[in-house]
């Protein structure tokens, strides 16, 4: 899979047009320059031997200088990721957070009045444009209400020690409040924005499943021994229930770093988002192969733990 | 991910009819009559009907609805003017009759979502037929590859194909038709072999009908409706996507009046659109999230209606 995704990826990078070589030097580069340099980023070897060293570099997480940056492009990769992955948690907390009991609630209650508003909040929330939902929060809470700061991800004045590069984690274990509080507040707009859509996809599925095993006849059975609605919901139907559900968060992470890179660009966020959107526009081959070579394991490999997790949660499955 | 289901009964397929799982109660209503009547008593997907009609009357006929034209009538003076008699929804950045940009806006937005999910179905359907009829390695390699397309967050690999094809509309939507067209790919071959085995084909093979004739007349009638909703579903991610990629620079240019367009025209003008342009905001992204919203409406409706096992 991943041997696929990467041959994907050195193809599609090789193919974008523009030879990086002459975009580094400038128009002004004279074509002795311009081999010396295709010659230093290995351009000029055959395109197997490419592959080979780009996947040698790869595994051994060297993937090359990031054509203008000038810095290798792990390095890079390595500062920015702390940031998306703290935006991207803390969407999917939102998400986890209002979706699951929003869904159970209204499988619990199918057909009341909730169940139908909910039903069609989600499926607006489906239909969201992240980038204008983003762009209508600023509007509200940072200029109408002027209750949240926009943009970036900590304020001007805030002063703090970084060893993580999760703000929230390395303002917590210095027991820096004041600079927690301005990062957290920091953090909801973009947050809310990205975790939207996944929230209304989970909410969508957790309160299908959530009919479907309540309709089981184990739970008949539980509630026919007597068992308090509130243990037979959370106890035998939300547990099992939990399983399509865990699938479909893991999905979303695909969906959060596509958004990632909507939801950088609005807040301007310091993340690998904000740099894919820049290295495309400056055909920074490294930066991208590097950007969605990371991107696609990525997503490859938390999928691969959400196939753990089903095993650990569903006595059924077994490997 | 909505699975793929069988259809019950057939619509064109040689030996249609009843099929094995008894209905509760007898119908003597035809299949579409009564797939008709479903989508029709669904209101959300009557509703969705009813707006995705007027976006594309609205589309249509906007030389004769818009009443200022949305490239050249600019009145800088008028920078973020706000709602008023003349101009209903305000004006944009360069003081461009934000109703009219929106009306003629459905034009390219609408399209250009129809455009990527046509690509994506037609190519889709291409590779699902011919990978859930030959089976074999064929299969295993056509579906090896689109687990390798959903393997990537699907805006960024938009956004690389794009980088490779050039910035513009067009690219744009082929990107977009690209990332959508595995699903289109998945929901057809599952839809294949559920009936590939059944025994109309099996009978059209007996009399010697060409592989040609078994796919066209047996196995893809039946498994158009997963196709379909699939596709309805993808319009709407189609509409999305291609907006976020304008909205990105990497799609419809200025002055294309192409909603995301719009949205990145009036965000990159500066700060002063938060205070002062907020219409300029909201506007374009609500005929954005309205179309899609729509669009999903009958999506869901039309699955609900195709598929008998969730009607209620």
């Amino acid at each position: 899979m991943l041997l696929g995704v990467s041959v994907v990826v050195f193809a599609m990078v090789r193919a974008i047009p523009g030879d990086p070589a002459q975009i580094l030097l400038g128009q002004a580069a004279t074509p002795d320059q311009v081999a010396d340099v295709r010659a230093r980023l290995g351009l000029d070897q055959p395109l197997i031997t490419q592959y080979l060293l780009f996947i040698r570099g790869a595994l051994t997480g060297d993937l090359g200088d990031s054509l203008v940056v000038g810095q290798p492009v792990t390095t890079v990769l390595l500062e920015r990721f702390p940031a998306t992955l703290e935006l991207t948690l803390a969407a999917l907390l939102f998400a986890i957070a209002v979706g699951v009991p929003v869904g159970v609630i209204a499988a619990v209650r199918q057909y009341s009045l909730l169940d139908k508003i909910t039903s069609v909040v989600a499926l607006t929330g489906v239909s969201m444009p992240i980038f204008w939902l983003a762009l209508v929060l600023v509007v509200v809470f940072t200029v109408r209400l002027d209750w949240l700061p926009f943009p970036g991800r900590v304020g001007g004045d805030v002063a703090f020690t970084s060893y993580t590069g999760l703000y929230l984690l390395d303002t917590l274990i210095t027991l820096n409040f004041a600079a927690f509080w301005d990062v957290l507040r920091h953090l909801i707009l973009p947050a809310v924005a990205l975790g939207t859509i996944p929230m209304a996809v989970i909410t969508r599925m957790t309160r299908s499943s959530m009919l479907e095993v309540m309709n089981e006849d184990y739970v008949r059975t539980a509630r026919a021994k007597g068992v308090v609605p509130r243990r037979v919901v959370f106890r035998h139907a939300l547990r099992n229930a939990m399983l399509p559900t865990i699938t479909v968060i893991g999905l979303q992470f695909g969906l959060l770093m596509g958004g990632a890179i909507l939801t950088e660009t609005i807040f301007g966020w310091p993340g690998v988002g904000q740099i894919a959107l820049e290295s495309v526009n400056r055909r920074d081959y490294a930066m991208i192969q590097g950007v969605v070579l990371y991107g696609a394991t990525f997503f490859v490999l938390v999928n691969l733990l959400v196939d753990v997790l089903y095993a650990v949660l569903d006595p059924r499955v077994r490997y | 991910m909505a699975e793929a289901r069988l259809p019950k009964g057939s619509g064109g397929g040689p030996v249609g009819g009843q099929d094995l799982a008894a209905p509760e109660t007898v119908r003597t209503r035809s299949r579409w009559a009564d797939v008709r009547q479903t989508f029709v008593s669904n209101r959300l997907a009557l509703f969705g009907l009813v707006v995705i009609t007027l976006f594309a009357l609205m589309a249509i006929f906007a030389p004769w609805l818009a009443p200022y034209d949305p490239v050249r009538d600019q009145f800088l003076s008028e920078r973020f003017a706000g709602p008023s008699a003349e101009h209903l929804l305000g004006q944009d950045e360069l003081g461009r009759d934000i109703l009219s940009r929106i009306i003629y806006g459905a034009r390219i937005s609408l399209t250009a979502g129809l455009a990527a999910v046509t690509f994506a179905t037609v190519g889709g359907t291409i590779v699902g037929l011919i990978a859930g009829y030959a089976g074999g390695w064929t299969d295993a390699a056509l579906m090896r590859l689109m687990d390798v397309l959903l393997a990537f967050p699907s805006i960024l690999l938009a956004i690389v194909i794009v980088s490779i094809l050039g910035q513009g509309l067009t690219n744009a939507l082929l990107a977009v038709g690209i990332i959508l067209l595995p699903q289109m790919a998945r929901v057809v071959r599952s839809a294949v072999i559920s009936v590939r085995e059944r025994d109309y084909v099996e009978a059209e093979r007996a009399v010697g009908a060409s592989n040609y004739r078994i796919v066209s007349s047996a196995i893809l009638p039946n498994s158009m409706a997963p196709l379909i909703v699939q596709a309805t579903l993808a319009l709407a991610t189609a509409v999305l996507d291609v907006a976020a990629l304008s909205f990105l620079g990497l799609g419809a240019r200025p002055p294309s009046p192409e909603w995301g367009a719009m949205l990145t025209d009036a965000f990159r003008s500066g700060f002063g659109v938060f205070t002062e342009g907020q219409h300029a905001i909201i506007f374009p992204g609500i005929a954005i999230a309205l179309s899609v919203l729509a669009v999903n409406f009958i999506g869901d409706g039309l699955r609900d209606a195709l598929d008998p096992r969730r009607r209620r």
